[in-house]
C-alpha cells in the first residue's frame, strides 16, 4: 500500500509531499507523545497523531515514518510546513480523531 | 520583565538569540529583567547574566524543563550557580543519546561577547524521566521557583496537553501564552484563580522578547521576584492588557 492510496481511501488533505506520494506504508502508530514515537514508530510506518506543532517534522525524519496524519482537522503553523516540505516529510490531514482514523487504516489491512 | 527568553542553546531558537542582542533589545523595550529559559540546559545563563550586567539589564537564571508528561516547566534559581548545580541533575534525567542537530537545529554554547565555545550534544529538546510532580518537588529542593509554562498551548503546555491542572502540584506561578486572555482563561479554568499568572514571550527570535507582564518589585532580583509571585509584602505581578505591552 501507498500513502497516495491511504490519502485516496479516507479523503486526506495533503499538507506537504504532495510529490513523494508513492513511498510504501509498512504498518501503523499511533500516539500523541514524542518520545514514544521516537521509541516506538517504525521506518515506512503512518504515525497518527493530533500535534502539529515543529518538532513532529523533527520525529517523523528522525523515525522516517511514510507520512504524518494529523487528526481532529488541526493545522500545522507555516513554520511547521515550511520544515516540513525541506525535510521532505509527508503531512496528511483529517477532521477525524484519531480513534476514527486508526479504525480506517485498520480496515484498509495496515497493522499496529 | 519577560521570563521567557531562548538564547542560540535551544534547537528551535534563531541564530541572533545571541547575549548582547538580546539584552539590548531589552533594553529597548526598558524591560528591568528578562529570565533566560533554554530546554532542559542553563548553559548560556553565566554569558547573558555578564551581557546584562554591561547593560544594566537583571538576568534571571532559569531553564525550561520538559517534563515526561511532555509538558513544560519554568525553573529559576538565586543565581548561575545554583541554576548551573541543578542542571546537573537534570542532565542526569535526560534520555540516552544526541541531538540530531539537522533535524531539530543547532544548540550552541556562547560567550558573554557572542563567540562560540562549543555545541551541546545532549538531546535537550526531549522529555526528562521526571513527571511534572518531581520535576517542581526538584526545583523547590534546590531552592528554584517553578512556573508551568505557556499552559494555554496545545503542545507542551500543562492545561493544552493534560486538559487538567494536576491536584497537588505545587507552582509558585502559571505562565500563560503571548496571545492567551487571562480573563478568558481563568474563566474557562476557574482552579487557575489559586495562582499567579504571568505571561511572557517565549520568544525565539529577538523580535519577540516583549514586556507582557508588570511586576511591582524594589529592584529586579530573585528574592524581589519571589516576593512578586507570592504576592506579598506589597510585591506583585499582573499581566499587561495587550495594548498596554508596548509602553511600559
Amino acid at each position: 500500500m501507498t500513502v497516495q492510496q491511504i490519502v485516496d481511501a479516507l479523503g486526506l488533505k495533503v499538507l506537504s509531499g504532495d510529490g513523494l506520494l508513492e513511498r510504501a506504508v509498512s504498518g501503523g502508530y499511533a500516539s500523541d507523545l514524542l518520545s514514544y514515537v521516537m521509541a516506538k514508530a517504525q521506518p515506512g510506518e503512518v504515525w497518527v497523531t493530533l500535534q502539529a506543532h515543529p518538532n513532529v517534522v523533527a520525529v517523523a525524519s528522525l523515525t522516517d515514518v511514510a507520512c504524518v496524519i494529523i487528526t481532529e482537522g488541526i493545522q500545522p503553523d507555516e513554520v511547521t510546513l515550511a520544515k516540513a516540505r525541506q525535510e521532505g516529510v509527508i503531512l496528511l490531514g483529517t477532521n477525524e480523531d484519531t480513534f476514527r482514523t486508526v479504525a480506517r487504516l485498520a480496515a484498509l489491512g495496515l497493522e499496529g | 520583565m519577560d521570563l521567557h527568553v531562548h538564547t542560540v542553546l535551544s534547537a528551535c531558537a534563531e541564530l541572533e538569540m545571541l547575549p548582547g542582542p538580546i539584552v539590548e533589545r531589552a533594553r529597548a523595550l526598558g524591560l528591568a529583567g528578562i529570565g533566560v529559559t533554554d530546554h532542559n540546559s542553563a548553559e548560556n545563563v553565566l554569558a547573558v547574566s555578564e551581557a546584562g550586567r554591561r547593560a544594566g539589564v537583571a538576568v534571571f537564571a532559569g531553564l525550561e524543563l520538559q517534563a515526561k508528561e511532555e509538558v513544560h516547566i519554568l525553573a529559576f534559581f538565586p543565581g548561575a550557580g545554583q541554576a548551573l548545580r541543578f542542571q546537573e541533575e537534570v542532565y542526569r534525567q535526560l534520555p540516552a543519546g544526541q541531538n540530531d542537530p539537522r533535524r531539530f537545529g543547532h544548540q550552541l554554547v556562547v560567550s558573554a561577547d557572542g563567540e562560540l565555545l562549543r555545541e551541546n550534544t545532549r538531546f535537550l529538546q526531549a522529555p526528562l524521566a521526571w513527571p511534572l510532580r518531581e520535576c517542581a518537588e526538584a526545583i523547590h529542593a534546590h531552592g528554584g521557583l517553578a512556573i508551568a509554562a505557556h499552559i494555554d498551548r496545545p503542545a507542551y503546555g500543562l492545561l493544552g496537553v493534560l486538559g487538567v491542572l494536576p491536584p497537588g502540584l505545587f507552582l509558585d506561578a502559571v505562565e500563560l501564552s503571548r496571545h492567551a486572555d487571562p480573563a478568558e482563561w481563568t474563566a474557562r479554568e476557574p482552579a487557575l484563580r489559586q495562582f499567579t499568572l504571568i505571561s511572557s514571550s517565549d520568544a525565539h527570535r529577538l523580535a519577540e522578547i516583549a514586556a507582557q507582564t508588570w511586576f511591582r518589585v524594589a529592584e529586579p532580583t530573585f528574592e524581589e521576584l519571589k516576593l512578586a509571585l507570592q504576592g506579598t509584602a506589597g510585591r506583585e505581578a499582573h499581566i499587561l492588557a495587550v495594548e498596554r505591552r508596548h509602553v511600559q
